[in-house]
């Protein structure tokens, strides 16, 4: 059997963030549009590689997926053995427009899954002009903690195999087996008190609920797609955020759980390429 | 139905080893009923049916006889598949000292699973 390779590339980019060295890995496949992706809490860019792998969406758009700092192959800065990880709005803001603006990437689609959605909401509320289009899944204003965030990092819990427990039943039913635990082994991989910090932003810096409806459309196209099985960012919680932004467009895919670009990408697809054609023609 | 635990969680063999640093014993409440289960070493040992005067137990799971039932059913709604989507709705109450719970989370979800008819995914 011969070895096939996919038509994805990976570079290490050094870029100082929030006044600090940082090293972070960045993935990219075919050309066109630029199409930015963000993972969720606790994973990678490895989320995006179904997008990055279909030829009915590398035609025509670049897709480029980076990890965040502290996440998959990007390390963590300097110093950071002795620091707490906690993502803000703010930083998280800066990272993805410094890592766009690095990447000269002109107008580009942004697309981002859970806390990826919810910062999604963020740049379509503050940096409109900077975005062709917005797409958030499973973008919620705000989530409410429902468990102790402590048990993802402690020395007597192992932190990649509660974070994938806690996340599993987020997946939907119909996910296949080779996808859904693809997905759980990212969080299995995570750092230690990674996917915790991450969730900082996520239930507590992050909530919008009270500037989301300022969101204009008009200025830059939205589009929310959520999934049924998610009870995470649930779809009432989608359907809520698009019922108070006037022109934003939306989804509820039936039998997809909280990362359906990963879970079962074949099913999300059928849902993301009309998006993505809608957004060409525009 | 919660007897059947015991040889659907010890015939799975790779469930048995993942729970292998796993010796504990827990409260299942259905509704009114309840279960003190004895897990050794990932196996579970003993089911055994309230009502109790005493029970001694690390931790407890609480919820109504309707929404076990939809979590056991062959395929659980929306909001009803997971623990933890239980937990999230408030209808489900962990207390106790639920190290153990998160410690071994992937075990108990998949363990209180093999309570689903026969045939559901687990």
């Amino acid at each position: 059997m011969s070895a096939t390779f996919e038509p994805i590339t990976g570079r290490y980019m050094n870029l100082d963030l929030f006044g600090r060295p940082h090293r972070i890995y960045v993935e990219h496949a075919g050309e066109g549009t630029p199409l930015l992706c963000l993972h969720t809490a606790g994973s990678d860019g490895r989320q995006y590689r179904a997008l990055m792998n279909d030829a009915r969406i590398t035609r025509n758009h670049r897709v480029i997926a980076f990890d965040m700092p502290w996440h998959g192959k990007s390390s963590p800065p300097a110093g950071w053995h002795d620091e707490e990880y906690q993502l803000t709005s703010a930083q998280y803001t800066t990272m993805i427009l410094e890592i766009a603006a690095a990447l000269e990437l002109d107008k580009p689609i942004v697309i981002g899954c859970s806390i990826g959605g919810r910062i999604a909401l963020h740049l379509a509320l503050e940096h409109p002009e900077v975005f062709r289009a917005i797409i958030g899944l499973q973008a919620g204003a705000h989530v409410d903690p429902y468990y102790d965030l402590n048990f993802l990092h402690r020395s007597d819990v192992h932190g990649g195999e509660v974070a994938a427990a806690i996340v599993s039943g987020l997946v939907g039913p119909d996910a296949p087996d080779k996808e859904r635990w693809e997905t759980l082994w990212h969080y299995m991989q995570s750092g230690p008190g990674v996917f915790k910090g991450d969730l900082y932003f996520y239930k507590i810096d992050g909530d919008i609920r009270g500037r989301v409806a300022e969101i204009d459309t008009k200025r830059c196209p939205l589009f929310l797609l959520s999934g049924e099985y998610d009870y995470s960012c649930t779809p009432e919680e989608t359907l809520a955020v698009a019922g108070s932004i006037a022109g934003s467009e939306v989804t509820i895919m039936k039998g997809l759980g909280h990362f359906p670009m990963s879970e079962n990408p074949e099913v999300f697809l059928n849902h993301l390429l009309p998006v993505l054609e809608k957004i060409g023609r525009s | 139905m919660i007897e059947v635990l015991q040889q659907r969680v010890n015939g799975d063999e790779g469930l048995v080893r993942r729970g292998r640093y796993l010796t504990t014993t827990f409260l299942l409440e259905v509704g009114p009923t309840a279960w003190l289960i004895s897990i050794f070493e990932g196996r579970v040992v003993s089911v055994t049916r309230g009502p109790f005067v005493m029970p001694s137990s690390a931790f407890a799971l609480r919820a109504s006889e309707e929404e076990w039932a939809k979590f056991w059913s062959r395929k659980p709604p929306p909001g009803s598949n997971d623990l933890m989507a239980l937990i999230k709705r408030r209808v489900l109450k962990a207390e106790g000292n639920l190290q153990i719970f998160m410690a071994n989370l992937r075990y108990f979800k998949e363990a209180l699973a093999k309570l689903r008819s026969e045939g559901a995914a687990s």
